[in-house]
């Protein structure tokens, strides 16, 4: 009797969901934590030099290392500031980043036990605006904490860097646009079926093609939402004048840190899932094979684009030299958005015959 | 005067170009480098001759110290980091000179200009090449005899061209 209440069809959702949430909640830490290093190691190689290489085998443990260093460190909390915003501002720009990649699908479906699990941790049917609305958040971390910080230099950065971020928060959300009307659906999962489709049977049908100007718009605008070079004057700012982290230390610094390094993860994530076809591995359903290995295959796909994308990202930080506020604000609204709303138009037209 | 500006084409303009050329020019760097990173402690720099490290008292062939506490490398020190307390006897009948009781040099003070090794006229007190001193406290810094005797037991090899002797010249 007791075995048949516990197999409740909602305790083996809940389970299954809990199960999709700790997996994916670590692994993108441990992604995080993985990137710090990847970043070092590789802006090093491209400056002919070797990057921290100690810490374990090629300094593989270097993040761990710097995690106990940044926690044993003494927590700082200035005199006059605003004790409640100080302390929850890091937290702004962390949660909205793992809240994000709640939507995004890094596989089909699996069937384990009979059960089929989707490989979405949340499959929310307005999941385009979903993640434009939750991207929108993480401003708020940055400018909390700027404001918490009372420092005038701090101020300065934070209002700078919300300014970036808040103008190129159109842009983003116009080129998506873009894909909306192509693939008629708010879901994501539906976003990357209607790209598992090949024209005359060899091209797959990624978004990359069918919508190059809203690639090329969505690339740069996350350049500038992620706080990346070229857009990163908030973070420059730390080496000229002050930059919303100043006043934090030890764990709230490596919160902050870490926010920033999950916001990456998150955009090279949305960049695969919109344009290039997310767990999507082009050519391999012809091949026969057992169930598990082509979902273990397209998990794999999706994980080496968004690998990929983070190396592009660190690819372009260490090749390009910073823009000027004023440079940036003009790239955001006088280049950016009439391209992106030209291309909303190309589309409809090319829809509509 | 009018300054002429260059005009430069749309495609230029974009920058795009430029862009996808500097990228290139940083994965080439990626993929093949010579990285000029010396891997220490694997991998130690050479350094030259004539280089001044930690200092080194040395001894004479009966394996007694050279030195006879006339402090004249305390006096040229500039930055005060030699301590001498001499001895009011010699060592016995045969040797009529004096020796330090103590010689104490604090490393961490030390500027390594090596005027202590020029004033010293009984080649007593050298610098060695040895530059890499780690230790937990600052009090195991400051090198007693003892310990400057195991760097000449460590270094009594290493020859050095520019190095004066003054007591082998009468």
């Amino acid at each position: 009797m007791r075995f048949e209440k516990t197999m409740d069809p909602i305790y083996i959702e809940l389970i299954i969901q809990t199960v999709k949430v700790i997996v994916v909640f670590s692994g993108i830490m441990l992604l995080a934590a993985y990137v710090t290093l990847a970043e070092r190691r590789f802006s090093a190689f491209i400056q002919d030099r070797m990057g921290p290489n100690r810490a374990g085998p090629q300094g593989l443990l270097q993040p761990f290392a710097d995690f106990i260093k940044l926690i044993i460190k003494e927590d700082y909390t200035p005199e006059k500031v605003d004790r409640f915003v100080f302390k929850i501002a890091p937290a702004m720009i962390l949660f909205p980043s793992l809240i994000l990649f709640a939507v995004i699908p890094f596989g089909d479906k699996i069937t384990l036990f009979g059960h089929t699990i989707k490989l979405q941790v949340a499959n929310l049917d307005f999941g385009i605006i979903y993640i434009l609305a939750i991207s929108s958040l993480m401003v708020y971390g940055v400018v909390l904490g700027a404001w918490a910080s009372n420092n005038k230099y701090s101020l300065f950065g934070g209002i700078r860097s919300s300014a970036q971020m808040i103008s190129y928060e159109i842009p983003l959300g116009l080129s998506i646009i873009g894909i909306l009307l192509i693939t008629g659906s708010l879901r994501l999962d539906q976003v990357v079926v209607s790209q598992a489709d090949y024209w005359f049977s060899v091209i797959p049908k990624w978004n990359v093609i069918r919508q190059p100007i809203a690639f090329f718009v969505f690339l740069i605008a996350a350049f500038a939402e992620a706080n990346r070079l070229p857009f990163d004057l908030p973070e420059a700012e730390q080496e000229l004048v002050g930059g919303y982290h100043t006043e934090y230390s030890s764990l709230r610094f490596s919160s902050y840190y870490l926010g920033e390094y999950i916001a990456l993860i998150t955009s090279s994530a949305l960049i695969t899932t919109l344009f290039f076809g997310g767990w999507h591995l082009p050519w391999i359903e012809s091949i026969p094979m057992p169930d598990w290995l082509l979902q273990v295959l397209q998990v794999g796909s999706f994980g080496m684009k968004t690998i990929f994308f983070l190396f592009f990202f660190i690819w372009v930080r260490w090749t390009l030299p910073r823009f000027k506020f004023n440079q940036l604000m003009n790239i955001g609204w006088k280049v950016l958005l009439p391209v992106a709303i030209v291309n909303i138009f190309i589309t409809g037209i090319f829809l509509a015959f | 005067m009018k300054r002429v500006r260059q005009e430069i084409s749309l495609l230029d303009k974009l920058y795009i170009p430029a862009i996808l050329k500097g990228m290139w020019v940083t994965i080439r760097h990626f993929f093949n480098f010579k990285s000029v990173t010396t891997e220490y402690p694997e991998i130690r720099t050479e350094v030259a001759p004539g280089y001044r490290g930690v200092h080194r008292l040395n001894l004479d062939e009966e394996g007694r110290l050279k030195c006879v506490a006339c402090e004249m490398c305390a006096t040229a020190c500039p930055a005060k980091c030699i301590k001498i307390i001499p001895s009011r006897e010699p060592y016995d009948e045969n040797n009529k000179e004096r020796y330090p009781l103590k010689f104490e040099i604090n490393e961490l003070r030390c500027i390594f200009c090596g005027f202590c090794e020029e004033a010293c006229p009984e080649d007593s007190i050298e610098l060695t090449r040895i530059y890499d001193l780690a230790a937990y406290t600052r009090e195991e810094m400051i090198y007693d005899i003892d310990k400057l005797v195991e760097i000449y037991h460590k270094t009594k090899d290493d020859p050095n061209p520019f190095r004066v002797h003054k007591k082998s010249r009468y």
